[in-house]
């Protein structure tokens, strides 16, 4: 089981969502966050005060699968989200120790599908 | 309730002119020298500037006080009534007047304080009759030459003034409740940019190019910059106000058409491409459509058009640009969502209830009297927001499963989009039937001819605007009634096919004029400069990249 976290531009969630789907990827968790990598931030001006550097929207995506869904999720996410420019994001692949239903107490690989 | 409405003109004008007390209690203490205390600058109406406030202080008003303690007099304290009379001094009204001969001697002593005195004078209304009685020595003295302001008329148009300045606020809640986060200050911003912008337009040459005597196309130059704009009235536009009242509340219609249109091309222009795009909309497509409609000469108004309170001049006119502007601008970028995903509901709420109250104004106000008309508009105006929200409501639910906030709310504006062109000709009933029928058009044209087509119109401007507008103009020619109005004509319903025609050709030519003039202007700025943001920038918002600001924090 791995936990696969990906953080994307807010304008790409859509094609994201939709790439997820037709690799049958249906249980996701989705978080807006503020964060900023190696792109320049945003000028902000209030009153005249200049605000540098600010953080950037973005959109974290959590999606717990089995090792048989890593790669055709990894392949979904970048598909959507990958414009080519800088900002795009990135993925990270965590190993998962468990995972339980709360509904029926179920366990292990047959709770997260 | 007739003292009720005294009462309520009493407070706003002295509200607005607060000088108007001074005179007050120079009479009740037969002391008009006390006049010279009044309140100064500041609390005068913005319209005066020092001048004027140095005649309504030193001069109108103690040589009105004079000629009312002298010929009122003994009426004035007896009567509850009595100061109440005072506020048809309309300080307003005295700049351009000759000084009434008679009051000039009745007055000698205290107009000797000052050359401008007897200016003031001609400022007494006959009041229609309402306080005839008490007052009626003063209109003979200086009734000759007097225009006539009435102040129910003046109070009222300057209250309904406020309220259709209120409506583009209003609008901008409307409509940035229904945008994205991203987007929300593009949208207030646009809407704030034009009451600034068109404000200053129609005083320097907005107005004049609009209503100014000219050919039958527009106007002229003639009043560029308020020049003969006075403070007695203009009697083919409004017999019982201040021209510059008229002017004023022409404005606030002159500002909320092209901030109507802002919806269409939301979330992706140019910031600087729309300030240019505004600015030569508003002179070239609203100014002369408003002077074929409403202006001396114009020549839809001579071709006998209905149009009570701006269903072509407005909405058909605006609509009908915003689906030009959609179409060639191009689909939103980003997202692909297929529906309006409004970040904001309660905000629309918000914006429509503003905008249905400032309704009142715009339709009731259109009178530009506080009259039987006035309150005719008033109740179709409602009653015909109230049947289409219900009805868009209902259509809702019956093929979505259930009745929508957003619905409701749009229903209640192409409500009221539809009954402007109505307001003073149709009565209540045929109101209903007119809200009901409008929220079934314009949801046909929201839900099935726009993806049909595939323009992004982004909030409906043309669904809800021009569609609800061309229903109104024509459903005018279906429903008016001389018995509602008998200085309007009556309707297809009531046994005249001739105005449905001349509704439908008023509406063609306007629709017409509107997407051709508005073509023309899109293309040229879009040569120039440009109208289409980034898409870099589209993606990120136009808030931060228009406006370098963000509307909501998530980590402060």
């Amino acid at each position: 089981m791995k936990l696969i976290i990906a953080i994307i531009k807010p304008d790409r969630l859509e094609a994201v969502k939709q790439e997820l789907y037709k690799a049958d990827v249906n249980l996701i968790t989705v978080n807006e966050v503020l964060g900023h990598g190696r792109q320049m931030g945003v000028t902000e001006v209030y009153r005249g005060i200049k605000e540098m550097g600010n953080l950037l929207r973005k959109i974290r995506l959590e999606i717990a699968v089995n090792e048989n869904f890593v790669e055709p999720t990894i392949n979904a996410v970048i598909k959507g989200a990958q414009t080519g420019n800088i900002g795009d994001g990135k993925i990270f692949v965590l190993d998962l120790v468990e995972c339980i239903r709360i509904r029926t107490e179920e366990r292990g690989g047959t709770a997260i599908g | 309730m007739v003292l009720m409405f005294i009462a309520m003109a009493v407070t706003v004008l002295a509200e607005e002119l607060k000088p108007v007390q001074a005179p007050v209690a120079g009479i009740q203490t037969a002391a008009p020298a006390q006049a010279t205390q009044a309140p100064t600058g500041e609390a005068l109406s913005p319209h005066g500037g020092p001048g004027t406030r140095l005649r309504v202080r030193e001069a109108g008003y103690p040589l009105a006080g004079g000629a009312l303690l002298k010929e009122g007099m003994t009426q004035a304290p007896m009567n509850d009534n009595g100061p109440k009379g005072l506020n048809v001094h309309s300080p307003h009204s005295g700049r351009e007047g000759e000084a009434p001969t008679a009051l000039l001697k009745e007055g000698a002593t205290q107009a000797s304080m000052n050359d401008n005195g007897p200016k003031g004078l001609n400022v007494h209304s006959p009041h229609s009759g309402r306080e005839g009685e008490t007052l009626a020595a003063m209109p003979t003295e200086g009734a000759t030459q007097a225009p006539l302001i009435d102040t129910g008329d003046t109070a009222w148009v300057l209250i309904s003034s406020a309220l259709v300045l209120l409506m583009t606020p209003g609008l901008a809640f409307f409509y940035g409740g229904m945008t994205g986060r991203k987007n929300v200050l593009g949208i207030l911003m646009q809407c704030f940019t034009i009451l600034c912008v068109i404000s200053i337009q129609w005083v320097l040459f907005g107005y004049s190019l609009s209503f100014a005597p000219g050919n039958s196309f527009w106007g002229s130059l003639e009043w560029a910059g308020l020049k003969d704009v006075g403070f007695g009235p203009f009697k083919d536009y409004a017999a019982t106000i201040p021209h510059q009242l008229f002017m004023v509340f022409q404005m606030m219609f002159a500002i909320i058409t092209p901030a109507l249109m802002i919806g269409a091309f939301a979330e992706r222009m140019k910031f600087s491409a729309f300030l240019m795009f505004m600015v030569l909309w508003a002179t070239f497509v609203y100014d002369p459509v408003c002077h074929w409609v409403w202006g001396i000469g114009g020549w839809l108004k001579g071709l006998g058009a209905l149009d009570f309170a701006g269903g072509t001049v407005v909405h058909i006119n605006a609509g009908a640009a915003a689906l030009m502007v959609a179409v060639f601008i191009g689909t939103r970028k980003g997202g692909g969502h297929k529906a309006i995903l409004p970040h904001n509901l309660p905000f629309t709420i918000l914006g429509t209830a503003l905008l249905w109250f400032g309704w009142f104004g715009f339709n009731a106000g259109s009178s530009l009297g506080a009259n039987g008309l006035a309150v005719n508009a008033f109740v179709v105006t409602n009653t015909a927001a109230a049947a289409a929200g219900l009805s868009w409501a209902l259509i809702d639910w019956i093929f979505n499963e259930k009745p929508t906030m957003l619905g409701m709310a749009t229903g209640a504006v192409a409500g009221l989009v539809a009954i402007t062109p109505a307001a003073g000709y149709v009565s209540a009933p045929s109101a209903i039937i007119i809200g009901v029928i409008v929220s079934i058009l314009c949801y046909i044209a929201v839900t099935l001819i726009k993806p049909k087509f595939g323009y992004d119109d982004a909030l409906d401007v043309f669904g809800v605007h021009c569609i609800g507008g061309v229903w109104g103009a024509l459903a005018t020619g279906l429903f008016a009634s001389k018995a509602v109005n008998p200085a309007g004509a009556d309707g297809l319903f009531f046994g005249n096919p001739k105005l449905f025609l001349v509704q439908l050709i008023a509406t063609c030519i306007t629709l017409a004029y509107s997407f051709v003039m508005s073509l023309v202007i899109y293309k040229i700025i879009d040569t120039a400069i440009g109208v289409r943001v980034k898409e870099k920038d589209e993606l990120m918002g136009l808030d931060l990249t228009q406006h370098h600001e963000n509307a909501y924090t998530i980590i402060e």
